[in-house]
């Protein structure tokens, strides 16, 4: 099944982003080196870049249609997005930063929820405390259960190892690999690294310079080197 | 200890009450222009950016006389409130506390505007992708963040407004219990024999609130800001 049919074109400086490909669940990784138009692409389905042409279409809603006009805003896409600096609120806790989707979006508070994902991705004795006093892993950890805990339809993370030294990553990878074995939440997963998406992706995506150089399975990273 | 005759207290209640109400209403319109000079994009917006300074930079009583105009029975401003609303601005404390809160506006608007300019545009973003529209956003992660930037500038207006002279006696006089302030009240005692005593405990006043306020604001940037940085 689809979960994800895309089509976009957008000119971004010099560079001329034009991609399409579809997703169905699993991980797909978007892979690429720096510079070819990974971040626009995941913040265009997030709703947060404005293709210049195209459709955007999600589980069979559209949620971008240039020829139609339409264009849902970040706020009604419910897709959830790790960011590769986390941009947890520096002015909430970490259990009001994990409890924001969803009282953005007046669900009714699920305790069992909660403390699930908080134990999945281990931040349970971190909720009293502020983003500032976290390190490097813990935050992206709580940014991933942010994202979570608002039930998106899709999960995007982009490069959210990228900011954490080689010891933080291997920190982060085990609970990205039980989320996609426990959860049924498709994601996307955005990085330049290929042993980082050989251990997480189901899917790939290879993006250079703005375009879709293939879409397959993991042994597109293999070609890549 | 500091004992005022009934008339000095009028003066400091007058003074508080004018202050309060002027902060107090020009805070909306503080954040609203802050906002806009922080993040508009418009025609004329070095000009709205000029006007709000403008009482910084005036002489007060230019301040007060152009309040006088525009705001009197016969302003064209007056004379609309006072027709629709029934609000009269001419001789009254309420005139007062307008002079105040226009000669404190740039005060206030000036590190709203600079706190707004400071905040990570990116965690409005990630607001956004969380479900918030754009007035949650606002109200949850923008007013929050600057609320720093906020409190200094309602301070610094506040403050300000307590001090203020030149437009208020120019836009509503120096009459006892309705329009004048400590400053007014200090102005007439020096002007009488045998006015330096009650002049000398409303100088005391006037520093011991000045103080309390400076204080405060010192406090309340420490709280806000350690909300952020702190455990």
């Amino acid at each position: 099944m689809i979960v994800l049919a895309l089509e976009v074109e957008k000119q971004l400086g010099a560079l001329r982003l034009a991609v399409r490909f579809q997703i169905a669940g699993g991980v797909t990784a978007v892979f690429g080196p720096s510079g070819a138009g990974k971040t626009s692409l995941v913040n265009m389905i997030a709703g947060l870049l404005k293709p210049d042409r195209g459709s955007i279409v999600l589980d069979n809603t559209v949620l971008f249609d240039a020829t139609k006009a339409i264009n849902v805003p970040p706020h009604r896409r419910r897709i959830g997005y790790v960011f590769q600096e986390g941009r947890l609120f520096p002015h909430l806790s970490v259990r009001q930063n994990l409890d924001y989707g969803r009282r953005m979006s007046g669900q009714p508070r699920d305790l069992t929820e909660f403390e699930r994902i908080a134990s999945l991705l281990g931040v349970t004795h971190l909720l009293q405390r502020r983003p500032r006093m976290l390190s490097g892993g813990e935050r992206q950890r709580v940014a991933i259960g942010r994202a979570l805990l608002m039930q998106p339809r899709l999960l995007l993370l982009d490069e959210p190892l990228a900011s954490l030294d080689a010891g933080h990553k291997g920190e982060i990878l085990p609970y990205l690999v039980r989320l996609r074995d426990e959860a049924a939440i498709p994601m996307v997963y955005v990085s330049h690294i290929a042993a980082e998406v050989r251990q997480i992706a189901t899917s790939v995506v290879r993006l250079d310079e703005g375009r879709v150089l293939a879409a397959g399975g993991l042994e597109l990273l293999a070609e890549a080197g | 200890m500091l004992e005022l005759s009934p008339a000095e207290w009028t003066a400091v209640e007058l003074s508080l009450r004018i202050a309060l109400v002027a902060t107090a209403w020009a805070l909306p319109f503080g954040i609203a222009i802050g906002w806009l000079l922080a993040r508009g994009k418009f025609w004329g917006k070095t000009v709205l950016d000029g006007l709000v300074h403008l009482p910084l930079v005036l002489p007060p009583v230019v301040t007060g006389y152009l309040l006088l105009m525009w705001f009197g029975r016969k302003g064209a401003v007056g004379a609309f409130l006072y027709d629709h609303f029934g609000v009269v601005f001419a001789f009254r404390w309420t005139g007062a506390a307008l002079a105040s809160g226009v000669m404190g506006f740039p005060l206030l608007v000036r590190p709203i505007r600079l706190a707004l300019e400071a905040i990570d545009r990116r965690l409005e973003d990630a607001a956004a992708t969380l479900g918030a529209n754009p007035a949650l956003v606002f109200f949850t992660v923008t007013l929050p963040l600057a609320l720093p930037g906020i409190v200094a500038g309602v301070l610094l207006c506040f403050a300000r407004a307590l001090g203020e002279f030149g437009a208020t006696i120019t836009f509503v006089s120096n009459i006892p219990g309705e329009t004048q302030t400590i400053s007014a009240a200090i102005y007439t005692f020096l002007q009488i024999p045998d006015g330096d005593a009650a002049a000398g405990r409303l100088v005391v006043v006037a520093i011991v609130l000045s103080l309390t306020a400076l204080i405060a604001a010192e406090w309340l940037g420490r709280r806000a800001s350690a909300r952020f940085h702190g455990e």
